[in-house]
């Protein structure tokens, strides 16, 4: 039986919120704790989504971007919470405990290096790309292990939740509900995105970059501003995985956490909105189920992954929409 | 007064020269149709005009030097291709096409689809299921959205059927007539391009070796430069 692609959606962000609210019932805080990683997983596989499932731009090292903004989360706590204002030369930052800040700063932060990182990693393609982000990655990855003054290799506790207005975000169902609003406002943007003539235009230079360069538009510059806004809702995705974690550490740098996020696009959907929702949804189910029995639950995942990527190409929306095509 | 000029252009493909003296002027809204025979560099000469190979010489449009400039700043200045085997994005529908590299101007979606209706009626099919025919339709209204100045035509009309090609000839005599457009039209249907042409300029072995009116176009030259 196939489904409607924008049924299966609608239907997988309800199952997404309604699971929560049944945990709630049940006063089952860990389930809804779960719902919420694999909503912030899904949040930085969208972020991905834009530059590899659009773009077609493998990029290896989007945990750079992950990272960025779990430190960003961190740093700012850390000096509020130890009340030593951050030196930054010119001025001093007293830190802050509160979350839209972090997130915008997360997001700016990370925006920034994507400039920086596109720039140089855009003019290059294939393997060669590839290669920059994973080497971009991990420069990052080795500078957070140096950084002794944030924990170095050990990371960094942050000891309360941060704050967001009206909320209580240390109970688990009020901090699912701002990361699955966030997720919806953003999936809500990159769908728009992605039917605007930047997205299409996006889409014709992951087809033919020569093509689009003759119709006038500027294929790199595209492709950068795809770069840019998606390292930003990694970032974004970043601040709050951290925050959920009250922890960061040089971890989220990993090339390790580049290569899942990948594979969650890959098993939802390549360049299908929803693809990542689904695959972060799979991928922490069998984190969860798989992790208990074996430490190397891993191997399940690369037998399905193995499994999708040969009999079903449009990942699993494909297999339920009966579309290989991520096109709608 | 000449909107393009090409003086003494010389391109290659590495170490294998491919023009070797091209000359070509055009005017505002004149219709000028490029021949040869095949290998001659009538798509090398296209190819270099839009900045996709490196060449060199004197290459001017509209008061712009051409050789200074990357490829999307020339289509940015109305120079708009229809390239040779169509190249519509596969994954992206009619409409997506269109939109995806719209300018603005006076072609928009409603009025390319009433110079190819046929568009209209499959506006969200997506390019690869179109036939052969509608995808080069597509490749011209493509062209068109971008609000060129310049439109060049790379056998526009080649391996489609006689109907379908008839369509095309109509549609470029329609922007000929309607419309100020200049036009650089590559193909070999003598018969049409001399329907629609004001100038031909043939080229032999990557240079300029004849052009003028289509009616000072003599039975040996045709037979010398382009075998018919």
């Amino acid at each position: 039986m196939k489904v409607d692609e924008r049924v299966c959606n609608a239907l997988v962000l309800f199952g997404m919120l309604a699971l929560p609210l049944w945990a709630l019932a049940q006063d089952e805080p860990f389930t809804i704790t779960l719902v919420t990683r694999a909503v912030i997983l899904a949040l930085a596989a969208v972020g991905l989504n834009i530059v590899l499932g659009f773009g077609g731009m493998v990029s290896f090292g989007h945990a750079m971007f992950f990272g960025i903004g779990g430190y960003a989360m961190g740093i700012l706590a850390y000096h509020a919470q130890t009340y030593m204002p951050l030196d930054l030369g010119l001025f001093t930052f007293e830190g802050t405990k509160s979350m839209p800040v972090i997130w915008l700063v997360a997001m700016v932060v990370s925006a920034m290096i994507a400039l920086l990182v596109g720039l140089l990693s855009l003019r290059t393609s294939g393997v060669y790309f590839i290669m920059i982000t994973l080497a971009f990655g991990q420069m990052f990855f080795y500078f957070a292990i140096s950084w002794a003054a944030y924990g170095g290799e050990d990371g960094l506790s942050i000891y309360v939740r941060n704050d967001f207005p009206g909320l209580n975000t240390l109970v688990p169902i009020q901090f699912f509900g701002v990361c699955f609003a966030i997720l919806c406002v953003v999936l809500f943007l990159v769908a728009r995105l992605r039917a605007s003539p930047f997205g299409l235009a996006l889409n014709a230079a992951r087809q033919s970059g020569v093509r689009v360069e003759t119709m006038g538009l500027d294929p790199m510059r595209i492709k950068l501003v795809a770069f840019i806004l998606s390292g930003a809702i990694t970032g974004l995705a970043g601040a709050l995985f951290a925050d959920l974690n009250r922890f960061v550490s040089p971890s989220m740098f990993s090339w390790q956490l580049s290569g899942e996020l990948i594979v969650l696009i890959i098993i939802g959907g390549v360049g299908r909105l929803m693809g990542p929702v689904i695959g972060a949804c799979v991928f922490v189910a069998l984190e969860h189920a798989l992790g208990g029995l074996t430490d190397f639950w891993h191997i399940y995942l690369g037998v399905i992954l193995l499994c999708i990527v040969l009999f079903a190409r449009g990942g699993l929306i494909g297999l339920l929409t009966g579309k290989e095509s991520a096109h709608v | 007064m000449s909107f393009l000029t090409l003086d003494q252009l010389t391109a290659s493909y590495g170490v294998s020269q491919a023009l070797f003296g091209v000359d070509l002027t055009i005017a505002e809204g004149e219709v000028v149709a490029l021949m040869g025979r095949n290998g001659m560099g009538k798509s090398t000469t296209v190819k270099a005009i839009c900045r996709m190979i490196k060449s060199h010489g004197r290459m001017v449009f509209d008061g712009h030097d051409l050789q200074q400039l990357p490829s999307h700043k020339v289509a940015r200045l109305g120079v708009g291709l229809v390239p040779e085997g169509r190249r519509c994005f596969a994954d992206l529908t009619v409409r997506e096409n269109l939109l995806a590299v719209r300018r603005a101007g006076d072609w928009t979606f409603e009025t390319v689809t009433q110079l190819f209706p046929r568009l209209g009626e499959r506006e969200n099919q997506r390019a690869a299921s179109l036939s052969g025919g509608e995808q080069q339709m597509l490749a011209i209204a493509r062209a068109l959205m971008t609000n060129p100045r310049l439109l060049i035509l790379d056998e526009a009309t080649e391996g489609l059927a006689p109907i379908i090609r008839q369509e095309i000839w109509a549609a470029i005599q329609r922007l000929k007539s309607e419309t100020g457009v200049a036009i650089l039209l590559i193909d070999k249907s003598l018969k049409e391009l001399a329907s629609v042409a004001d100038r031909v300029v043939i080229l032999e072995r990557g240079k300029t070796v004849w052009h003028g009116n289509f009616t000072d176009l003599s039975e040996g030259v045709s037979e010398r430069y382009l075998g018919v």
